[in-house]
This record gives C-alpha cells, structure tokens and sequence, in this order.
C-alpha cells in the first residue's frame, strides 16, 4: 500500500458547486490544497485549482509520430532494401499502398502511449493501493482535503465550515 | 453547468429525479446481487450455443474447409459475410462514444458504455472468421511482419488483407483501451462499496483510482484525445474492409463507391444491435431512467439517416453499371437483383430500405416494440447485404462454365451461431460485472440532463412525480 503520511484536514460537501466555492474561497487566502476528490470530472474545476493544462496530448503527437515513422520507414526499408518484390507490376516504393498501414500505426501508438502514459503518471496500475480519505468520494461527496503542515488547521477547518462542508476530519494517510 | 436553469427546449436525459447517490445505487446494484433465473437461463442457451459454435470450429480445423460448403469459383461466402457483419455491427459503439463526444452529443452517455462492449465483443466474433478461413490456424501469426528465419520474409503490406489484419486489431486494442479507460472510475465506485475478496478484485481493475483533480483533468484528456483518435479509425476500419473488395477486378465489386456506402451499412447495422442490446438491458437491468425513450429515439433517427444512405448507395449502384455501359458491370448487377439468389437482394432491399422508414413516424421512433422488431430486421438486412455482395458476385464470375451455386453447410452455420453465443455469453457476462450504464459520466450531465434540473421544473422550489411526465410533452 502506498503511503504519503501525511496529515491532513478536510472537509466534505454534499454537491459541487459549494466545493468549487470553498476552492475559490481558499485559493483568494492562498491556501495550499492538498488535493480534491470528486466522483467525476467537475466542470470548472481545472480553473478553480489553477491546474496546468495536461500535456499527456503532447506526449500522444509524439508516440503517434512514432508510429508513423516506424510504419512509413519500415515498409520502405522492406520494400526496397531488405526484399524488394515486384507485386503487380507496381514500383517497389509503392506509397500509396503504404498509407493504410501507416496511419493505424499511427493510431496504435498514439492511443497505447497516452494510456500507458497516462496510467504511469497517475501511479494507476493494477494492484495499486492508493489511500483515499473518505469511500464516499466515488459516490455522491466531495472532499477538499489540506496538509496540515501547509495550512494552519485551525484556518482550514473555518474555512471548510463556512463554505458548508458536511463533516470536518482530520486523517493521516 | 449549473447556477442557471437548463432551458426548457432541452429534454431529460435522466429521468426519475436521480440524486448522485440514487445513480451509484442503481447502476452499481445489478453487479452486486446475485443473478435472476431469467439470466440464468439466457446465459445457458448463449454458453450451450457458444459451445456448438466451438464443436464446428473444431470440426473444421480437423476435417479442414472442405467442410464448409465454399467451393473453387465460390471461395468467400458464409464466413467473410459474417465477419463484415459483426465488423460492421461494432462500429456503432465507436460512433457513439467517439464521433459523438466530439460532437458534444450528451445523449450518448446513457449507451455508451454498453455499446463500446458491444463493439469488443463484436470485433472478436469477426476477427474470429479470417483467423479459421486460412485454414492452419496454428500459422495465422505468420500474418504479422515479424523477423524470422525464411528471409526474413515479410507479408505483403501492398494487400488489403493485411491492411486488414493491422486495421482491426488497431481497432480492437484502441477501443479496448478507450472502454476500459472509462470503466476504471466506474470500477472504484463499485470498489468502494464492496468487502472482502470482491473488494481486492474491484481494486485491482479499477487501478487503485481515488478521483483526484489532477487524476480526472487527466482523464479527460486521454479520453478526448481517444475519441478523436477513435474517429478517423472507425471510418477506416469500414474502410479498409471494402479496399477486400473494391481493389480486386470483379465486376461488382471494383467500385469507388464502397468504402462510404460499408461505412454507412456498417453504423447503419450497429445502431441496430444497439438497440436490440439496449431494449432487453433496460427492461431486464431496470435501467429505463437512464436509457429513456429519447435514446431510442436518437438512435432510431440514426438508423433512419443511415438506412436511406444505404439505400441511396444502391440505387448509385444500380445506376453506375447501366451508365458505365460495361457489359460485365451491367450483368453482375442484374445478376444479383433478378439471378440465382434473388431472395436475398430482395431481402436485402426490404429490410434495409424500405423498413427503416417507418421511423419517419414519431409514434413508431418512440414505440419499444417497434424499435426491437425493427432492430432484427435491420440485422437480418444487413447480413443479406454482404452475402449478396460476396456470394452472388463470385457465384456467376467471367467464365460460365465455372458458375456454381453456393449453400452453407451444418458447420458452417454452427460457426455463425456459435458466435452468436460467444457475443451474448461475453455481453452477460459484462453486465454482472461492470455498470451497463458509465456512473461517473451520468453524474457529469445530471444538471443539465436530469429532468428536475429541466425548464420550468426547475424553476419551482420542489417537484413532485407528476411533473415528471409533463416534461415529455415540452
């Protein structure tokens, strides 16, 4: 089981817009979040965190120019250097021919590096524990949670209860 | 998303006044109780029909092809019709979950997921064909260009077989990937609601999700980045399928028009199944909320559009051979209206055709009954449409003293419903262990698609039952 020990204050809310404007609320006093976890993607939220933009689609363009390298050089290679065959009387560097082969490589290794990418980064595989705070959070809650060391408790937990936070806890995970 | 009032013009796409927790409930309970009789039952004809389908495949490989009825002037029939149908059939779970989240189509959600299952499951009944027509299956992998010791020699990646072989097993991993991807969320809210041993294996497929931020900003990303990669490969697939048939030099076959008019028999076919599948799950699942009468609808459009495209294609067909005033081209079309295996061009045209148009009527659109009764006819008409493009095309070829005549045998037939079996026993199995419904997508659109967030609704403090049914009318 993964650990991050740390200690943390949080709060839990009951639907996302008072979520989102705890976050704002916390972002103006320049309060470190610690991370928040919802049961699906909130709109607006990216904003509210100022999260950076992902870049996992940067890394798809390159595993994507990989595969058309790989599949657009390779024919060539095997076409013309290793065992040139005449099929239908066509060139030997029949590109037109090459195209379909090409593109779904390029697909096939897009779309596995982004996953694979994406899961690594995540720290998501199969049989991973990753410590969750509270187990209502892949339902209907939605937690804020603040590392203690970073944030005062005392300001949290004000903070968590004016913005109308359900329950206010304090966990080591 | 929210702080407004949705407008009243939008209708529900969630209906029952569902709160977060009420959809985790529902959409996670049927994979928690133990099975019906009725599923029970269902799930031993589709494993029994599964295993005669095993029994002739391996039938087949012992005795070899010439148990299949296909002879040497017949050499493509039962088999490839087949595996173009169920390729044909998976592309509408790609076209719902890809080309429509770009689109921005929020409808979608309700099917989604169960019709991305229902696309792997119908790629590995296709993919099923080819791998036992080359006959020593036990040497299919030498279709991959791997270094080996007879030169190495490498496939002809000038074919359209082989493009074949990289454009469907790229569509199996991607869509595989893309499904998967969003069942892993879905998988953490069943995780989390589970004990004991059930507990370790849900964690273990939901990759130890947490529902991070950063996690689900991530997310978002892979999976639109999936869908657009998903879109141009889904037209591809259909694509690449027709290059079987458009690039050799038979009459009837060697058309530019193929490649559009496969693609839009092939989603044409899907939303067929789709809504077979999606008309028993709902009712068995209990599922009517969120896969409502305005889903079927949607897609009872798409097969109206799709059908008349089809149709259209034919008609193109018809017309091109008579104006290109190339005898052969002129014969092999009316050959297969007025030739031997007439019925099935006939079938064809009024399953496909003139069927569909029935959903010109909204009643019809909206009717259940209809729609199930209509989905089986689409399916039948599409399977009529590959064997009257394969068969009846190879049947009567340039030289008349090697014309035949063409029927399937017991084996073969057992093949086909045996994969039946196979995608009935794999779509079952799915609905006892994931959400047939995507919970966490669900819970994206309740504020716009719940019907108590909905116009005026919305508008009164609280609602009761009642008002529910008035927003169909809206």
């Amino acid at each position: 089981m993964r650990k991050y020990n740390v200690d943390l204050v949080y709060g839990i809310y009951d639907d996302e817009e008072k979520l989102l404007q705890a976050i704002r609320k916390a972002k103006s006093q320049h309060l470190d979040i610690f991370d928040v976890y919802t049961p699906f993607p909130v709109h607006g939220m990216e904003k509210a965190l100022g999260l950076s933009e992902s870049r996992l689609h940067i890394a798809g363009f390159v595993y994507g120019a990989l595969g058309t390298l790989t599949a657009f050089l390779g024919m060539t290679w095997i076409f013309t250097k290793d065992w040139p065959i005449i099929f239908g009387g066509k060139p030997y560097w029949s590109v037109p021919a090459f195209i379909p082969i090409t593109f779904e490589l390029t697909v096939l290794f897009a779309a596995w590096g982004m996953t694979i990418t994406f899961y690594t980064i995540c720290g998501l595989w199969p049989g991973v524990k990753n410590p969750q705070i509270d187990l209502r959070t892949t339902d209907d809650k939605f937690c804020l949670a603040f590392d203690m060391t970073a944030v005062n408790e005392s300001v949290a937990k004000s903070l968590l209860a004016e913005s109308g936070a359900e329950e206010i806890n304090t966990k080591t995970i | 998303m929210s702080g407004g009032v949705v407008a009243p013009v939008r209708r529900p796409l969630v209906e029952g006044h569902k709160t977060y927790h009420q959809i985790t409930e529902d959409l996670c309970s049927p994979t928690e109780k133990s099975p019906t009789r009725a599923w029970v039952l269902a799930f031993i004809v589709a494993v029994s029909v599964l295993a005669f389908g095993l029994f002739c495949i391996c039938w087949t490989i012992w005795f070899g092809i010439g148990a299949w009825g296909a002879n040497r002037t017949i050499g493509w029939a039962y088999d490839i019709t087949n595996f173009v149908w169920w390729i044909g059939i998976g592309h509408a779970g790609t076209l719902i979950s890809a080309i429509l989240l770009l689109f921005r189509q929020r409808w979608r959600t309700g099917v989604n997921r169960a019709a991305e299952a229902m696309t792997i499951f119908a790629v590995i009944c296709a993919a099923l064909f080819p791998v036992i027509h080359v006959g020593r299956v036990w040497v299919v992998f030498y279709f991959l260009p791997y270094p080996n010791t007879r030169g190495s020699l490498w496939p002809n990646f000038n074919s359209p077989l082989l493009w074949d072989v990289f454009a469907i097993s790229t569509y199996f991993s991607v869509s595989l990937l893309f499904w998967y991807t969003g069942l892993v969320p879905d998988f953490a809210s069943i995780r989390n609601r589970a004990s004991g041993f059930r507990k370790k294996v849900y964690n273990s497929l939901s990759f130890g999700w947490t529902g991070s931020a950063k996690h689900w900003q991530r997310w978002e990303s892979l999976s639109l980045v999936l869908a657009g990669l998903s879109t141009p490969l889904v037209l591809s697939v259909h694509t690449i399928v027709s290059f079987d048939f458009a690039t050799s030099v038979i009459p009837g076959w060697h058309t530019t028009i193929f490649p559009p008019y496969f693609v839009a028999g092939a989603i044409f076919s899907g939303f067929a199944m789709v809504q077979t599948l999606m008309v028993m799950t709902r009712k068995i699942l209990n599922l009517q909320d969120y896969i409502t009468l305005e889903h079927i609808e949607s897609m009872n459009k798409v097969i109206l559009v799709t059908g008349t495209i089809v149709g259209v294609a034919y008609l193109t067909e018809l017309f091109i051979a008579w104006y290109s005033g190339y005898i052969y081209e002129q014969f092999a079309f009316f050959n297969r209206a007025m030739g031997v295996y007439w019925w099935s061009y006939f079938g064809m045209m009024a399953c496909n055709v003139i069927s569909p148009q029935i959903f010109w009527v909204k009643k019809f659109r909206r009717s259940v009954f209809v729609t199930f009764f209509m989905s089986i006819f689409v399916n039948i008409g599409m399977w009529f449409e590959r064997f009257v493009i394969i068969a009846t095309t190879l049947a009567r070829d340039y030289l008349p003293s090697s014309w035949s005549y063409y029927r399937p045998t017991w084996v073969e037939i057992g093949i086909f419903v045996g994969t039946i079996g196979l995608f009935f026993t794999l779509y079952m199995i799915f609905t006892r262990v994931a959400p047939v419904v995507a919970i966490a997508e669900i819970k994206h659109i309740l504020k716009v698609g719940g019907n108590q967030y909905i116009g005026e609704n919305a508008n009164h403090g609280h609602h009761d039952k009642s008002h529910t049914t008035s927003v169909d009318h809206h």
